[in-house]
């Protein structure tokens, strides 16, 4: 047990390094860390402290500590993966909108231009 | 032929991504039975010489920055026609499988009926065959959905042989299903109370190039617009349930 709390301790710590990393070289803009880093401290949270992860085992009925760590885990990671879904989302729609804009825009403009000329060669 | 609508103006338009070798035939044709219409292409960022055959050919083409997929494509050209100020659309596959000799038709049905779309349908006949045997099952599997959904029957719920007035332009300048869209729309435009007629026309085998709808595809596109269709159905719900 307390092997796999030094793992995900380790992994937390560098998760957090490597997202603070990332927003020193923005690569990641500071709104989209906000998650990253949520996630990752709580799972140190829960790693470094054995009494929060068996008060939380207790709580909600499962079994044992390493089940509720794994669990946990999965519940954290899945609420950023969601959160990023959302994110994907909107950025998708507002970039279609914005490529047809784009194509709308050119072409008029393209169009206004070849009227021009002709009517200049006239 | 030019792009300066007028009162009972239609536009035709072509969504094509790598048809090179179908859409120069297929604006042709278009032109041949509709000298005076204009006809664009709308080009989903080929990677071949799809913008150069069609302007060879005589349409006008507008070029999408990247590729947006099928629905995002059609959906351009409902938004220019819109701006522009058309009452009418009529939208032709690039890959030559839909016939431009019913354009007349579809037309005329959208200008008698009053309907706000028109499709153009390979089964309303009854010796209408599918273009393959898997497409026939999807599209018997999507009509016994449709059915209850549309309270009115389908009979190709696929096709994408469409003409809309611009009550539909104006809706789906807006919003429409950005994959995969056919059967979606016709259930955006059921949210509205908008109506729909489906006149005779006959489907060909497409002239070059291959159909993005492989077998995977096909299941997560039965997946998709069922999802799709779902998510349609909760927000007419909603829609519903507010007033």
């Amino acid at each position: 047990m307390q092997g796999l709390l030094n793992v995900v301790a380790i992994l937390s710590v560098i998760l957090l390094v490597s997202v603070m990393i990332s927003l020193r070289r923005a690569h990641i803009r500071v709104e989209h860390s906000v998650a990253w880093f949520a996630a990752a401290l709580v799972l140190l949270l829960i790693s470094t402290a054995p009494g929060v992860l068996d008060a939380i085992a207790l709580w909600s009925g499962l079994s044992d500590g390493p089940t509720t760590l794994v669990f946990l885990a999965f519940v954290v990671f899945l609420v950023v993966l969601y959160r990023f879904s959302r994110v994907i989302s909107d950025l998708k729609d507002a970039n279609i909108a914005l490529a047809q804009k784009l194509a709308i825009l050119e072409f008029r403009f393209q169009t206004f231009h070849e009227k021009q000329q002709s009517a200049e060669s006239r | 032929m030019t792009m300066n609508p007028g009162a009972e103006s239609l536009l035709i338009i072509v969504p094509a991504y790598n048809e090179a070798g179908a859409v120069g035939e297929v604006v042709r044709e278009i032109r041949t039975v509709m000298p005076a219409t204009p006809v664009l292409v709308i080009d989903d960022c080929s990677v071949d010489a799809t913008p150069e055959v069609a302007r060879q050919a005589g349409a006008y083409v507008m070029s999408l920055p990247h590729h947006l997929g099928l629905g995002g494509c059609v959906q351009a050209g409902y938004k220019l026609a819109f701006d522009l100020g058309y009452q009418y659309v009529i939208r032709l596959d690039g890959d030559g499988q839909h016939d431009p000799r019913f354009i007349p038709d579809i037309l005329a049905a959208l200008k008698e009926s009053g309907c706000q779309m028109v499709i153009g349908s390979r089964y309303v006949r009854k010796d209408g065959k599918p273009t393959s045997v898997v497409r026939g099952l999807g599209i018997r599997f999507f009509r016994l959905i449709l059915r209850p959904i549309l309270g009115a029957k389908v009979y190709d719920p696929t096709s994408g042989y469409v003409g809309v007035n611009r009550q539909a332009l104006e809706v789906f300048s807006r919003s429409f299903p950005l994959e995969y869209p056919e059967i979606e729309a016709l259930v955006v435009l059921q949210r509205k109370a908008f109506r729909f007629r489906e006149i005779p026309c006959e489907m060909r085998p497409r002239r070059a190039g291959k159909s993005s709808i492989t077998p995977v595809r096909s299941f997560y596109y039965i997946i998709h617009v069922l999802l799709g269709v779902l998510v349609n159905i909760l927000k007419f719900e909603r829609r519903l349930w507010k007033r």
